[in-house]
């Protein structure tokens, strides 16, 4: 059961999409989580053939636990545990929950489908009440497999699918899962807080030029500059990116760049973009995009949420000047942008209106000082004045 | 199309990106971003989602006159006509 941010403790196995015998390669959906965060899409890292499934269907179980086996595909490929967290994925502080990662391989709850009707696809006939006989197969040698019988019972109109908690359900145990992270925040990072006025002209000006130029769905948002600036300076002061583990700083591997996304019922999630250092505008906007539909239409992957390095809240685009945010542990540092408006802005002598903004950045005084986060300040100003280099 | 038929585009949009937003609620005067909460990514996808549906070029100049209710169905009723001529 990978950590889907430190606030998660336990994630109820909703389905597996993948069964024993199944190949699976890195990326692949191999099953769905249902978590305080909503219904989180768990993908594998490994490549080889799913050996055996630990975890049964609708069981709730600690962040840590292996919940499958999978058998690598060359003749000397050991059997790793599956569905971990991925390996540059920071450990959840906190006491060690009793089943680990090593927890000992149990006895596989079900065998290869290679009789007709699979113990799993009977499991499932039984909970949905599927008459297995009137099932037709499409698994090997015509076996009866789970996707069959739970093809039978959409047909009968006996949902198999995991019925989501009610709405409100839903945002009660997200509101738990953001209070147990922010008050632990508070109580254990002692935070310092800097913030700086960067003068927007030259980078609103170099993307009205640029989005006149594209076509509706190629355009950019100023946010997408802000992430990118973000994390080129990162680079430059790299002791922002990544985590206070166990008394110590850990660098991420990458720059993880998780953007706070507030969802239409209420409640936050910040689901990470990848190598938000590497990327061009276009790819970064168009994956920002992607992140912010998936968040707020609930299919957010564990690979979003698993590893974010730093987080970026935009709090400007609902008007606030200035966002002074709370770290989310174990990242060291968040970043907030305020909203881009016209003010007073003294050049060369003289006072101009000009778009300004205020960027501000809240960090943990354990891991750094803070001369190394106005650098980083510094540095964000610097690449925002060349927008045409992000 | 008449401004009815666009009005009706428009509202479809809307609560496709806002789906708690009941359409007979929204003021026809007051801005989408303060009625609906609407943020940046949402308002690019009403702007995507109105030129895919209308085959209307919007330029990122013409922006604040999609603002309103009223302010979007006469931009997008006069942008139509204009597609719509020969």
């Amino acid at each position: 059961m990978p950590s889907l941010g430190s606030d998660m403790e336990a994630g109820t196995l909703v389905q597996w999409l993948k069964h024993p015998g199944d190949a699976v390669k890195r990326g692949d959906i191999i099953a769905v989580v249902d978590t305080q965060k909503g219904a989180i899409e768990i993908e594998v890292f490994e490549e080889g053939v799913i050996e055996s499934v630990q975890i049964k269907q609708g069981e709730k179980v600690p962040v840590g636990t292996v919940l499958a086996m999978i058998r690598g595909t060359g003749p000397e490929r050991p059997r790793v545990p599956a569905a971990t967290a991925p390996p540059s994925a920071p450990a959840r502080e906190g006491p060690p929950t009793p089943a680990a990662v090593s927890a000992p391989q149990k006895t596989p709850h079900e065998e290869p489908s290679r009789r007709r009707v699979s113990p799993m696809a009977r499991k499932v006939a039984a909970d949905l009440g599927v008459d297995v006989t009137q099932v037709e197969g499409t698994g090997s040698g015509g076996a009866i497999t789970r996707e069959d019988v739970e093809r039978a019972a959409a047909a009968l109109k006996t949902s198999a699918a995991h019925k989501p908690s009610a709405p409100t359900a839903r945002a009660g145990d997200m509101r738990a899962a953001i209070a147990s992270a922010m008050a632990r925040s508070k109580r254990e990072i002692p935070h310092y807080y800097l913030s700086s006025t960067i003068d927007m002209s030259g980078s609103l000006a170099w993307l009205r030029a640029e989005n006149e130029k594209r076509p509706v769905a190629e355009r950019l948002l100023p946010v997408a500059l802000l992430i990118k600036a973000v994390g080129l300076a990162l680079r430059e002061v790299p002791e922002l990116n990544g985590y206070w583990i166990d008394g110590a700083f850990r660098e991420g591997t990458g720059v993880h760049v998780g953007c706070a996304i507030s969802l239409r019922g209420g409640g936050l999630v910040a689901p990470g973009l990848h190598d938000a250092d590497r990327m061009d505008l276009g790819t970064l906007m168009r994956q920002l995009s992607d992140l912010v539909a998936r968040a707020r239409a609930g299919s957010l992957k564990s690979s979003d949420l698993s590893d974010p390095t730093i987080t970026v809240t935009n709090l400007g685009d609902q008007g606030a000047e200035a966002a002074f945010g709370i770290i989310y542990p174990p990242q060291v540092a968040l970043v907030g942008f305020g909203k881009i408006a016209e003010r007073p802005w003294v050049c060369s002598g003289k006072i101009e209106a000009r778009p300004l903004l205020t960027a501000t950045l809240s960090a943990d005084h354990r891991a750094t000082d803070g001369h190394r986060g106005g650098v980083f300040l510094a540095a964000v100003d610097r690449l925002l004045q060349a927008p045409e280099k992000l | 199309m008449t401004p009815d038929d666009i009005k009706r585009v428009v509202l479809d949009v809307l609560t496709r990106i806002a789906p708690e937003v009941d359409p007979a609620s929204i003021q026809s005067g007051v801005s989408f971003r303060d009625q609906l909460d609407l943020d940046s990514m949402d308002f690019l996808n009403f702007v995507l989602a109105l030129h895919d549906r209308l085959g209307v070029d919007i330029p990122e100049a013409d922006y604040p006159r999609l603002y309103t209710l009223d302010g979007a169905v006469a931009y997008l009723a006069s942008k139509s006509v204009r597609a719509a001529a020969p």
